[in-house]
């Protein structure tokens, strides 16, 4: 809890309102080891990328821009692939962008999620049934076959297209998780309360209910920047990802296809494939650590 | 069958089907409603094809009249579903008139046997891993050993089997790089035959259980958990029957039919997650046999194999869902409400 004392009436103090805040968000860091080391290790390795993007020229990522199959140098720290790229410019150009697409996809996905989940299980009805049913349809239906559909037609162009499709199709999960909190929720006593003191269902939802689901929307947000993360690498791998820009899976698209891996050329499919274990074991260790809030079923399994 | 009415399998099966017609409705749709339409880009492509031959023009006719897209739209979705039940996807634009089911129909099988297996050896190891985590009498070695199986959970699929395929397949040659099985050996059921086939299928497989089997571990200590802290486990231990046997028999047992949800829900990861594995490896099931088509527009195929895989998918979950009943006969179905 924070122990920052209140400012005086009258005199306002913003080193003490900015302790309020900030304390128990440091709070939180330090009481959560996983989270902060997954939050430094994913902050570090996009650092990486935008600290590298000022060092490297944009062109250097263009096909034929340099000598092909060259391994790491003084002057390639990373080599060139098979196809005259840098690959040190290719990876931090690529690693904002898939960013980029995690947490557009991500929000979006949460964003349509948490509105289906909070109306549909406030309201109950046949609306509810309607999207429960679909929900449950979609979590079935194994997300990556309709993309691989969708992206073969579309053959998408942009990294916000792309983020765009993916998240249109991440919200089952997050719709799911929080109308089922949701469900609980109404039936609280505060929510009667605030019911019978006049406020109507929209100001229920998003000044009683919603606050109270911060944990569930946080833990749903990383497992929605994780999957959009996931399923936008393997359609780049697939070769159905961006063409506007370089990306992490695309680079794998291309080691593939000119079988770098039985080629020997490590440094061409080695930065990909170690950018991409960092980013998901920062996402691992952030949803692992969120999974105690949103799951406290799970608070006494460490004693085991 | 003890507490289940017949409207639980009704609404089980009924859900199968809604997955089927939903997954098609989108296979359908999709190319119909994507910017550029390809189906006009498929048409042009069968006008290329046949120009230049005498006749060209009857030809395309021929063509459009065969795949049906002379028709109102209503018709050709209805001649859809219609086909697609029978499992007519018709021809292959890519290898015309090579019939798509023709195409797809072996590399189901190589899919279902990698697929099926490693999520058996998953599961037992999922499951054995994550009970000894949870158990208080596991010897602090194995304790301490345990949660380094987790490591590759935190991977995709693929990134694990190009790393596998790297030291073991291109640095050390102990197995083979790709394909299924060794196409010198006759494939015939013998014994060569059948370990140039185990070899080649234990990479990939490898890389699916290694990377999917901490999560199996995880919500399978959380259930064990749950399961240790029941009185008819202290009963049991009061009795003085052997640890061994309560381990086992009271709390495994217990604790295993809410993990087979568990599965249930990751059917579609796996199977997602085994696409990308099996390009990786050039294996020759339904995800290579995707990229392929991907990589030559063979549209007709593409949406025969996501079609095939999201029923697949449906058709698992919808097996677990209904022996899930007869092995927790603690669960009634009677009258339950959906979420």
């Amino acid at each position: 809890m924070s122990t920052a004392t209140l400012p005086r009436t009258g005199s306002f103090n913003p080193v003490a309102s900015v302790r309020g805040i900030l304390l128990p968000v440091l709070n939180f860091f330090r009481e959560n080891r996983l989270f902060t080391a997954g939050v430094v290790l994913l902050l570090a390795l996009l650092l990486f990328g935008l600290i590298g993007l000022q060092l490297v020229s944009p062109k250097a990522s263009d096909m034929g821009a340099v000598p092909l199959n060259l391994r790491p140098s003084a002057q390639h720290p990373l080599g060139t692939d098979g196809l005259g790229r840098d690959m040190f410019a290719v990876m931090v150009i690529s690693i904002p962008s898939t960013f980029k697409i995690g947490f557009l996809a991500g929000a979006v996905g949460v964003a349509i999620g948490a509105t289906i989940g909070l109306f549909s299980g406030y309201y109950r009805g046949a609306a509810d049934t309607i999207f429960s049913s679909f929900a449950d349809v979609m979590l079935v239906i194994p997300a990556l076959a309709i993309l691989i559909t969708i992206s073969a037609y579309v053959r998408v162009v942009t990294v916000e297209l792309m983020a765009l499709i993916v998240g249109l199709l991440s919200w089952p999960l997050a719709a799911r998780v929080i109308r089922s909190q949701t469900l609980s929720l109404r039936e609280r006593l505060f929510v009667q309360v605030a019911k019978l003191s006049g406020e109507n269902d929209f100001e229920i939802i998003t000044r009683q209910i919603l606050p109270n689901l911060t944990a569930y929307l946080a833990a749903s947000f990383v497992g929605a920047v994780s999957g959009a993360i996931l399923a936008s690498v393997g359609l780049e791998v697939l070769g159905l990802g961006p063409q506007n820009v370089p990306t992490i899976g695309r680079s794998l698209f291309y080691a593939f296809k000119y079988a770098a891996l039985f080629k020997g050329q490590w440094w061409w499919w080695g930065p990909p494939v170690v950018t991409l274990a960092i980013i998901f074991t920062g996402l691992f260790w952030i949803s692992l650590s969120l999974d105690k809030y949103a799951n406290p079923r799970l608070k006494g399994s460490a004693r085991g | 069958m003890r507490g289940l009415d017949l409207s639980y399998f009704l609404r089980r099966i009924g859900m199968f089907f809604l997955v089927v017609f939903v997954a098609a409705t989108f296979n359908f749709f999709i190319p119909r409603l994507a910017p550029g339409n390809p189906i006009g880009a498929i048409n042009s492509r069968m006008a290329g094809a046949s120009s230049g031959v005498e006749n060209g023009k009857a030809m395309f006719d021929a063509y459009r009249q065969r795949f049906g897209l002379d028709q109102p739209l209503y018709v050709q979705y209805a001649k859809y579903l219609w086909n697609a039940v029978h499992l007519d996807f018709g021809q292959s634009l890519a290898a015309y008139p090579a019939d798509v089911m023709d195409i797809i129909r072996p590399a189901i099988g190589w899919s279902l046997g990698l697929i099926g297996v490693s999520v058996l050896i998953t599961f037992a190891f999922g499951v054995t891993i994550g009970a000894l985590l949870a158990w208080k009498g596991t010897p602090g070695m194995v304790r301490a050993v345990l949660p380094i199986t987790m490591v590759g959970g935190v991977l995709p699929y693929y990134l694990l089997g190009m790393l596998l395929l790297y030291v073991f397949a291109f640095s050390t040659r102990l197995f083979p790089m790709s394909g299924a099985y060794d196409s010198s050996i006759p494939s015939q059921l013998s014994w060569p035959y059948i370990g140039s086939v185990l070899s080649h299928a234990l990479l990939p497989a490898l890389s699916i259980v290694l990377t999917s089997m901490g999560a199996f571990a995880l919500t399978m200590r959380g259930l064990m958990v749950n399961t240790i802290g029941e009185d008819y486990m202290l009963l049991a231990d009061a009795k003085g029957l052997p640890k061994r046997r309560i381990l086992w028999w009271y709390a495994v047992r217990n604790a295993i039919p809410p993990q087979l949800t568990h599965l249930a829900i990751a059917m579609g990861y796996v199977v997602s997650g085994a696409i990308l594995v099996e390009i990786v490896f050039s294996y020759p099931g339904l995800g290579y046999q995707l990229w392929q088509s991907i990589v030559n527009s063979d549209y007709t195929v593409i949406q025969a194999i996501t079609l095939v895989l999201a029923v697949s998918v449906g058709l698992s979950v919808l097996i677990i869902d209904l022996i899930y009943p007869r092995l927790d006969p603690r669960v009634t179905y009677v009258a339950e409400t959906s979420g």
